[in-house]
């Protein structure tokens, strides 16, 4: 099964991976080989069958409302490329 | 040709919980900009979300007050995007199997009580903040910026969806009263949409009235008042006439209301529709509430608003009786009734002079006021006013204020009402040439001259006779 | 004057017991190890940095560097976290601090734990120890090395796919991946949430079993994870009597798995009878078949989420760009390597409006099939076994331009990895002078089972863990 120049370009936009041409052409064959080696699981009537999504059956795991201690402002920073002031700094949404 | 409009809602509710989400980090206002976080909330390499109880409880409490189906496997979902604000690139929300589903809101009207559908209502995380420096909006000539804050991001949240049943922007403001009154009751949240704890969006269509169609609908958003939604569902509803009556068409939009002129923008159009990739939260177990847990919330929950209007609506009238419930003021009514004070005496005192005056309805004596309504007639309209304005203080007592009569003795009124006709003569003459408003005129005046200690009610008669004879 | 200690001998156990009676201090056992790491590390790549010895009253530990260790730089084999130094422990970091074990150092590791060959980290390849022109396995193959070389007593690794077990086997050591839940994920850099596990590499299973205690159990930090029903057994048995094996017939009759591989495993499965095992022929009908495609579906969805986070904002490396969304753009194609961006392509392709339902959706349903297809398995049998790795350890560069090629590195091991199972590699043998691994995969919380099973095998085989070059 292969996948179009397309929709390789359609997929990068949503992952946010700015590719480049050789990128896109060599990943437009690998994903298309990829996809049909997964693409088996098609084979199998699975209409019947649930979704697993968590391995462990555990349910109602949960947190009692209680504050715990915060970071200090240097480690929140602490790894940072761009801190101004007590914020973030990112270049324009907009 | 007739239309009607055609309204949804989707309204996000804060949780006063003291812990966000899915991390323990303080939530609330006014901290110091990213003093609040942890590498859970901040979205570091390998942290992982931990659920607040409290926040999957009061939203099975809302769901049950709104109704709903209480879901008996709910799971966490990520909504998958990238935007500053979010700091993992995806939020935490509920996609496939939210908490509460399939619920109704009763709104109250003249021509009984009409159904509003309650979809669905689900629990995520807030996103955190972000702002905007520089350029056209800060410092001159300086480089443009956003800021984030990440304090905000992973409070809690509850989504309510609600069915396309509204039918006018006016129904629209007093289901959102209603529900607004209904959430502060539960104690859950502050709801204020000034404050953003309480968001709303609504989504627009017009068709013919009486048909069963749905056409395209809008969205607008960026309302932050209830009667600024109302304006902007009525401006938008009918911009939409305006476009199917012209011909046109109406495309699916989202626009911003600006309520200050009244104009509705539409947002540019995105380069690619939003595919959030919603899928099973793994970090997340699913939450299964437990019988006992559903029953026991369901003994919490207070008598809700809809059912009190009914109630008081049958000794007053449906507006007044929407006024005193939305306001949280039906308590305070019902207790001074008991007390045997005059069921709309009591309703115009609470919902006007109490309101007008500031004073904190909670703190008031029901045996106080209901004394004080007694004998609202009988005493000095200043007398009157003056207890009021002390009704909400500790150890208040409306004896001294009963002390005082109105002066209601004709003898004595009746010269000092000839006094003010003869007074004012173009008055009495415009009076007499069919003015009638000018009765107040007169009445205002005796009340004046006797310092407000007159009866107001013999004072009207006097100045009709004589104005009259 | 501490005593000469031969690294390549020594075990975790022995190297506990010199500190216990003072034969050698922390300190000094921890410094002659990164003696041993100066003198064979630098051409073998095993370590990305070391740490000196800290306070600790036991002996020391690597890390892979996919483990958030507080202070130290973290990188999870990628350029995008280059620099990135955790102001938090993991969970199992702080558990190894809390037993006194000292932080030897980070491992290699393919970047974002994505690979079979440690071949895709962004600084370099790691070596076999028995032949360095050989793979060590991936994607913990800087663990597995360093622990056949002496360069660390024993290590903790991570397993998505088998990133445990396959460098266990290719590198002739004892490898486990715990049962889903049992270790915190807390701190650990995310690929597969639905998926990964941290585990113990080391010499023996007696080895790996005492390291599994300090690090299994709940935590209130990870909610995935439960408490261990039962206490760790530290195993002492010879003997397998009583023990029933079951041998499916889809991982043991693989296509693509080597002669020489089959032999090993045989002999070891023959062995296993002789200590009173009972063995026996069983069937996986789907589970191998469809587990590959299955994984490489559920595995790449949940990572191009958990990957969305590297976006140059609160860490990590950032590239410029005009507006936000370009420098995020940029920031990530600079930043990831080609085989993350491979899976978060694929990923997201699986997830996407329209593609869901036929494949990570599918994917779900065929993970229940396979779920149900082991516990059938493990209700006749205690444990199960077959090869833990189709072949050998393979060439530097053979299978470095053929991702499918790569991916089937984990034929064996993926199937038990998407049922939550835990599954224990032990050294058998070797063929053409290279270590063959055994695989043994019991029921959920079975690890004492399969320590059991591993230990007696091992007392019985006597794998001589030091590579022949090396003795």
């Amino acid at each position: 099964m292969s996948i179009s120049r397309d929709e390789v370009l359609h997929v990068a936009r949503l992952a946010r991976l700015a590719l480049t041409d050789e990128e896109v052409e060599r990943i437009t064959g690998e994903l298309g080989a990829i996809l049909d080696a997964v693409g088996v699981v098609a084979e199998l009537d699975l209409s019947d069958v649930p979704p697993t999504s968590h391995p462990l059956d555990l349910v109602n795991v949960w947190d009692e409302d209680e504050p715990r201690p915060s970071l200090e402002l240097d480690e929140t920073f602490a790894n940072t490329p761009a801190r101004d002031g007590d914020h973030f700094r990112v270049p324009p949404t907009v | 040709m007739t239309w009607e409009p055609v309204i949804g809602l989707e309204i996000h509710v804060q949780l006063k919980t003291r812990t966000k989400m899915f991390c323990r980090c303080a939530a609330g206002f006014g901290a110091r900009e990213n003093t609040q976080t942890c590498p859970v909330c901040l979205g570091f390499p390998g942290a992982l979300p931990v659920t607040n109880r409290r926040a999957v409880e009061w939203t099975i409490l809302l769901g049950l007050a709104l109704e709903c189906e209480i879901a008996e496997k709910a799971e966490f979902a990520r909504k998958n995007y990238f935007y500053p604000d979010l700091s993992k690139g995806y939020q935490i929300s509920q996609y496939d199997l939210p908490s509460c589903v399939n619920g109704k809101v009763l709104v109250p009207t003249a021509s009984g009580d009409h159904v509003i559908g309650i979809v669905r209502a689900h629990l995520e995380e807030d996103a955190a903040k972000t702002v905007h420096v520089g350029g056209r909006t800060g410092r001159i000539g300086g480089a443009e910026w956003s800021l984030v804050d990440y304090n905000r991001g992973g409070t809690p949240l509850v989504e309510i969806v609600t069915a396309p049943d509204l039918r006018s922007a006016d129904e629209a403001k007093r289901f959102l009263q209603l529900l607004r009154q209904t959430i502060v009751e539960l104690g859950i949240s502050d709801a204020e949409m000034e404050k953003g704890t309480l968001r709303v969006d609504a989504n627009v269509s017009v068709r013919p009235q009486g048909s069963d169609e749905l056409r395209t609908r809008t969205e607008i958003k960026n309302m932050n008042s209830f009667n600024f939604i109302a304006r902007g569902i009525e401006a938008e509803a009918e911009r939409q006439v305006a476009e199917w009556e012209s011909g046109g068409e109406v495309r699916q939009e989202t626009y911003d209301f600006d309520a200050s002129t009244g104009t509705l923008t539409a947002r540019r159009a995105k380069e690619e529709a939003d595919d959030y990739r919603y899928f099973p939260e793994p970090d997340l177990v699913p939450v299964e509430p437990p019988a006992e847990l559903v029953e026991r919330l369901r003994t919490e929950l207070p008598e809700l608003p809809a059912a009190r209007i009914r109630r008081i609506e049958k000794a007053l009238d449906l507006d007044r009786a929407l006024v005193l419930v939305t306001g949280g003021l039906d308590g305070l009514w019902a207790a001074t009734v008991a007390e045997g004070a005059d069921p709309v005496a009591t309703g115009n005192v609470v919902a006007n002079a109490l309101v007008g005056a500031g004073v904190d309805s909670a703190a008031v004596s029901p045996k106080e006021l209901a004394k004080l309504i007694a004998s609202r007639d009988r005493i000095p309209r200043t007398a009157f006013d003056a207890a009021i304005a002390k009704a909400g203080e500790p150890g208040f007592s409306a004896d001294p204020y009963l002390a005082e009569e109105a002066v209601s003795d004709t003898a004595e009124l009746e010269p000092v009402v000839a006094a003010i006709i003869a007074a004012n003569p173009e008055q009495a003459e415009a009076y007499r040439g069919g003015k009638e408003g000018l009765l107040g005129f007169f009445v205002g005046q005796v009340m004046r001259e006797t310092q407000g200690k007159a009866d107001p009610r013999v004072v009207n008669e006097l100045v009709r006779e004589k104005l009259a004879g | 004057m501490a005593p000469v200690v031969d690294t390549l001998r020594l075990t975790a156990e022995e190297g506990i017991g010199l500190v216990e009676r003072r034969e050698i201090s922390p300190a000094e056992l921890h410094a002659a190890y990164l003696e041993a790491i100066a003198a064979r590390d630098p051409e073998l790549h095993c370590f990305l940095r070391t740490t000196a010895p800290g306070d600790g009253s036991s002996i020391p530990v690597a890390l892979k560097d996919v483990i958030s260790t507080k202070g130290v730089e973290t990188t999870a084999g990628s350029k995008i976290l280059s620099g990135y130094t955790p102001i938090f422990d993991a969970t199992v970091a702080e558990r190894c601090k809390s037993a006194g074990l000292t932080l030897l150092g980070k491992t290699n590791t393919d970047e974002f734990a994505m690979g079979s060959s440690t071949e895709n980290s962004a600084w370099g390849p790691s070596r076999n120890p028995w032949d360095p022109s050989r793979v060590p396995g991936g994607s913990g193959g800087g663990s597995a090395a360093a622990v056949t070389a002496g360069l660390a007593p024993w290590a903790l690794g991570s397993d998505t796919g088998g990133s445990i077990k396959q460098p266990s086997a290719l590198c002739g050591n004892v490898g486990l991946r715990p049962t889903y839940g049992s270790v915190s994920r807390y701190g650990i850099v995310a690929f597969a949430s639905s998926l990964d596990q941290i585990g113990p590499v080391a010499k023996t299973t007696r080895d790996v079993a005492l390291l599994y205690s300090v690090i299994a159990g709940r935590d209130r930090r990870d909610s995935t994870t439960a408490e261990l029903p039962e206490p760790v057994r530290v195993p002492e048995a010879d003997s397998l009597a009583g023990v029933r094996i079951g041998l499916p017939v889809e991982l043991n009759e693989a296509e693509g798995i080597e002669p020489g591989v089959k032999d090993a495993v045989s002999r070891a499965i023959a062995l296993a009878e002789d200590l009173g095992a009972e063995v026996e022929e069983c069937s996986l009908p789907r589970s191998v078949r469809y587990g590959l495609p299955c994984y490489y579906l559920i595995a790449p969805a949940e990572a191009s989420s958990n990957l969305a986070r590297y976006d140059g904002v609160r860490y990590g490396s950032r590239s410029d760009g005009d507006g936000y969304r370009e420098m995020v753009e940029r920031t990530r194609d600079d930043g990831f390597g080609d085989e993350p961006k491979r899976r978060i392509m694929l990923g997201t392709y699986a997830l996407s409006a329209g593609y869901y339902d036929a494949f990570y959706g599918q994917a779900q349903k065929v993970r229940t099939l396979i779920i149900r297809e082991h516990r059938e398995a493990l209700e006749r049998f205690d444990v199960l076994a077959c090869p833990t790795s189709p072949t050998v350890a393979f060439p530097l560069g053979e299978r470095a331009d053929d991702p499918l090629a790569m991916y089937a590195a984990d034929l064996l091991t993926i199937p038990s990895c998407l049922a939550g199972l835990p599954g224990l590699s032990i050294p058998v043998g070797l063929s053409e002078g290279l270590p063959v691994g055994l695989q043994v995969i019991g029921p959920q919380f079975g690890e004492n089972r399969l320590f059991e099973v591993g230990h007696a095998l091992e007392q019985a085989i006597g794998f001589d863990t030091v590579p022949t070059r090396l003795r």
